[in-house]
């Protein structure tokens, strides 16, 4: 009996996903001993034409990471969505946006202007790409950008959220732990929808630094305060962690060496909106009743844009560079 | 005009594309290698705090996230003109080097080396970590994994995190090694020393020892005699994390050495609207054209540029075997872009020699690991080597330290250049009168490699495995034929235009 098929596609992201899957080691010969890869472009030579022979929903499982940051990113996700039977939404890119998210925060054309002119640009004729360029020899093309950063179920339906910048290993090594339990009938699918591979609760859940111990009267730069007592929590020492309100998952690994959580794993579960929550959270440090007093002192706060919508803006109620947060801009 | 399209996988992956077109002779008259996407770190990082920017610019690379994690910190510390303490400086210079073992070796035997340890005309399905297991034996696919194992839990544990590291902050880090985690890592580096001496070793087995390989990498195809760049030490020897940015000329000549503060006198980007990357070249030869030479501002910034560019390693072994292999390729600087394996396996080898040396060091485990800032941040440029290229930071700041400006110039982006040079200078070689030579898509494929492409630092693709293929047009633009690289060995010979 043929293998179930499987595939691994990235579009607008790093290529840290694609890292983080290979560095579940050995346990990369169990996908392969599992399933026949259809298409994994860092790993196989397979073609987008050899997935569009393929019958629809012929591929079981699909990884996909990257957001949808232009239109040949939205073509293979309609394409991929077709060819999927479970489609995952992998990594924050394509759960939430992630940093590249931070892009809606500006027009495309501030972007592509920014990047032409820079100091050290040699642009006399105040050149930008084109999508369609005569070159002596002929015309050549390039994609065009969209307008914002799009997360992938805005643009098609998804099966499955696996959250994470990019997902831990151990997080990874667990999901095809399960697809392969499920085919061999030993577990059930997660209902559609879920997210897999994360935690329940938050980041502070799985943190081992003590709270509740101190209360704070102004927030702190971590460069102004470092090195923090190791043992306490980092948002009581005034410095400004999103564990509160980040899903758990990644067992806290950046308050281990010392680091402020910057909320990669997205929204804790139960958050409808992360910047909101995490308010509340610094809020609730807060050594004061005063409303007037607490305003003052999230105020402290350099970057409310990035503290409190760093990795999900483009999945926020605030898409696309509302104008709420360019107020905040320099 | 006739036009050849060669494109990693289809038009629509958006990795980059060659479109070659054909003169009335059918040799070819030009070749352009595309780059389909900008994501606009420079304007979206401005009105970030300054001690987010080796958080945010990780995610620009996911392969080299370490190298942008500490350009960004050297440019916030000298945006707030603050030396961070000597152990500071050891524990990111330590991250970065188990870094660096990892990231040549994922180059070597997954991306790059399969062109050489199974063959450059295996088909590229077998091109791959896999077929390097099945062709080398478990043994050594084991001992490659171990040791990209190794290099990420010690990034893991001084960095927080295997990817994206969080550990680096302006004026230091926020980690303290324990002298139970320092032994654990120098017994991790000298395990890695001795993985990387294997490694040269299986180099000189499969490739040295065999005259068709050996006849690749001197040979003409590969060959473009431009200028190169690398960082180097007070001594002129090779660094990756710190010291003088140092240009010599194609003659090895020192052309230029400069402070990171100093980049903009020397540097400068090239815009063509073909493509969303610009082509970064020296400016004070200026910008000629797609062309080598003397003359022309082109210049090279890879593991073997850094060799060119340096006087010699830091490191006792890898000393040995950069005076080899320069012996053997005959003297400096060395213009073959092949021998950009060669290099980076010596690399290799420093970086681990150089592991052991940080571990060993006794100040390794001192808790002295910041220094708060006392000035009004300004502006900083933080340079280091990336595995692809010298990479440089530039922040502007106001008063509070938030940006108000960023400068990138980024690892690969520096040999876009040189990589459309030399993938028109395969194309030239193998497209004569019309015919495409059976060799083409291999040959071009590792025009590619040698460099290790990272368009994740310009855009969003991952080094290496860039599977082709070529579609031929006839003059009314229609489609004749596509070769793709698993047709390979089948012959081409029918693949003319018509
Ligand atoms: S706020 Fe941060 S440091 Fe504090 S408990 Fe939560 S994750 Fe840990
Ligand atoms: S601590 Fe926060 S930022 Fe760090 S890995 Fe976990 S979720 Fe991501």
């Amino acid at each position: 009996m043929s293998k179930p098929k499987f595939a691994m596609y990235w579009s607008g992201s790093c290529g840290g996903c694609e890292i983080a899957v290979i560095n579940i080691h050995e346990k990369i010969l169990d996908v392969d001993a599992n399933f026949d890869i259809a298409f994994w472009p860092v790993a196989m030579d397979a073609k987008v034409k050899d997935v569009e022979a393929l019958e629809d929903e012929e591929i079981l499982l699909c990884l996909w990471n990257g957001s949808i940051r232009n239109e040949e990113n939205e073509h293979m996700a309609h394409l991929m969505r077709k060819k999927s039977k479970l489609l995952v939404s992998f990594g924050s890119c394509a759960t939430e946006g992630c940093i590249p998210g931070l892009g809606n925060l500006f027009p495309v054309a501030e972007l592509i202007d920014t990047a032409y002119t820079t100091l050290t640009t040699d642009n006399p004729d105040n050149i930008r790409p084109q999508t369609v360029t005569q070159v002596p020899e002929g015309e050549i093309t390039i994609p065009a950008m969209k307008d914002r950063v799009h997360t992938l179920a805005q643009v098609v339906d998804v099966d499955y959220f696996m959250p994470g910048c990019p997902p831990e290993s151990h997080q990874i090594a667990a999901v095809i732990d399960l697809v392969i339990e499920v085919l061999q009938g030993k577990a059930e699918l997660p209902p559609k929808g879920a997210v897999i591979g994360a935690g329940h609760s938050t980041v502070c859940e799985e943190c081992p630094r003590q709270r509740n111990l101190k209360a704070i009267k102004a927030f702190r730069r971590i460069q102004d305060v470092a090195p923090l007592d190791p043992e306490l929590c980092i948002l009581e020492q005034g410095v400004p962690c999103n564990g509160p309100a980040t899903r758990s998952g990644c067992k806290a690994r950046c308050p281990s060496v010392g680091a402020q959580c910057i909320g990669c794993y997205g929204p804790a579960e139960g958050v409808v909106d992360y910047g909101a929550r995490l308010i509340t959270a610094f809020a609730s440090v807060i050594d004061s009743k005063d409303p007037e007093e607490i305003e003052q002192i999230l105020d402290g706060i350099p970057d409310p844009a990035g503290q409190f919508y760093r990795f999900n803006l483009a999945d926020s109620l605030f898409q696309a560079g509302a104008p709420a947060f360019k107020k905040n801009e320099v | 005009m006739e036009r050849i399209t060669i494109d990693p996988i289809t038009r629509l992956e958006g990795h980059g594309k060659i479109d070659i077109f054909l003169d009335d002779k059918g040799d070819v008259a030009n070749s352009y290698f595309q780059i389909p996407e900008l994501r606009g770190f420079e304007r979206f990082c401005v009105g970030r705090p300054i001690e987010e920017m080796p958080l945010l610019t990780n995610r620009i690379c996911g392969v080299c996230p370490e190298a942008h994690h500490m350009a960004a910190a050297k440019a916030a510390d000298a945006a707030y003109q603050i030396t961070p303490p000597r152990t500071a400086k050891l524990l990111r210079e330590l991250l970065y080097m188990a870094f660096y073992c990892t990231d040549h070796t994922t180059h070597f035997y997954a991306l790059g080396g399969p062109d050489f340890i199974i063959g450059p005309d295996a088909p590229v399905a077998e091109r791959n970590i896999l077929g390097v297991i099945h062709k080398v034996g478990m043994e050594i696919g084991g001992k490659v994994i171990q040791m990209r194992k190794f290099g990420h839990k010690v990034v893991e544990m001084i960095g927080g995190r295997k990817v994206h590291p969080a550990v680096a902050i302006p004026g230091g880090v926020t980690k303290i090694l324990s002298e139970g985690e320092r032994k654990e890592i120098e017994e991790m580096g000298r395990w890695a020393i001795e993985f990387a001496q294997f490694s040269l070793q299986t180099f000189n087995d499969i490739v040295l020892a065999n005259q068709t390989y050996l006849d690749l990498i001197v040979g003409d195809i590969y060959r473009d005699e431009t200028y190169y760049m690398g960082l180097v030490d007070k001594n002129n020897k090779v660094n990756f994390y710190d010291g003088k940015v140092r240009v010599v000329n194609p003659e090895g000549k020192e052309f230029c050495k400069y402070a990171p503060n100093e980049y903009m006198n020397h540097l400068a980007e090239h815009v063509e609207p073909w493509t969303y990357l610009k082509f970064p070249y020296l400016k004070n030869v200026g910008w000629k054209g797609f062309t080598d030479g003397k003359d022309s501002g082109v210049y090279m910034a890879t593991p073997l540029s850094r060799l060119n560019a340096a006087d010699g390693m830091a490191t006792p072994l890898a000393q040995e075997h950069y005076e080899k292999m320069y012996e053997t390729l005959g003297g400096k600087p060395v213009h073959q872009r092949l021998a950009i394996h060669w290099a980076r396996l010596i690399e290799l080898l420093y970086a681990a020699e150089r592991w052991v040396e940080l571990a060993t060091d006794p100040e390794i485990t001192s808790s002295d690991v910041h220094c708060k800032p006392t000035e009004i941040p300004t502006e900083g440029v933080g340079i280091v080597e990336a595995p692809r290229g010298t990479l440089t930071h530039h922040y502007w700041t106001d008063e509070r330290g938030i940006l108000t400006q960023v400068n990138l110039i980024v690892g690969t982006t520096n040999n876009y250049a040189p990589i459309q040079m030399s993938t028109k200078k395969a194309a030239q070689h193998l497209i004569k009168g019309g015919k495409v030579n059976e060799g083409l898509l291999n040959m071009v494929e590792m025009a590619f490699r040698a460099y290790d492409p990272c368009f994740g630092c310009a855009t969003h693709s991952l080094p290496g495995q860039m599977p082709l293929e070529v579609r031929l047009h006839d003059q009314r633009g229609e489609l004749v034929d596509v070769v793709t690289q698993s047709a390979i060995p089948e012959p081409l010979s029918n693949a003319e235009i018509a």
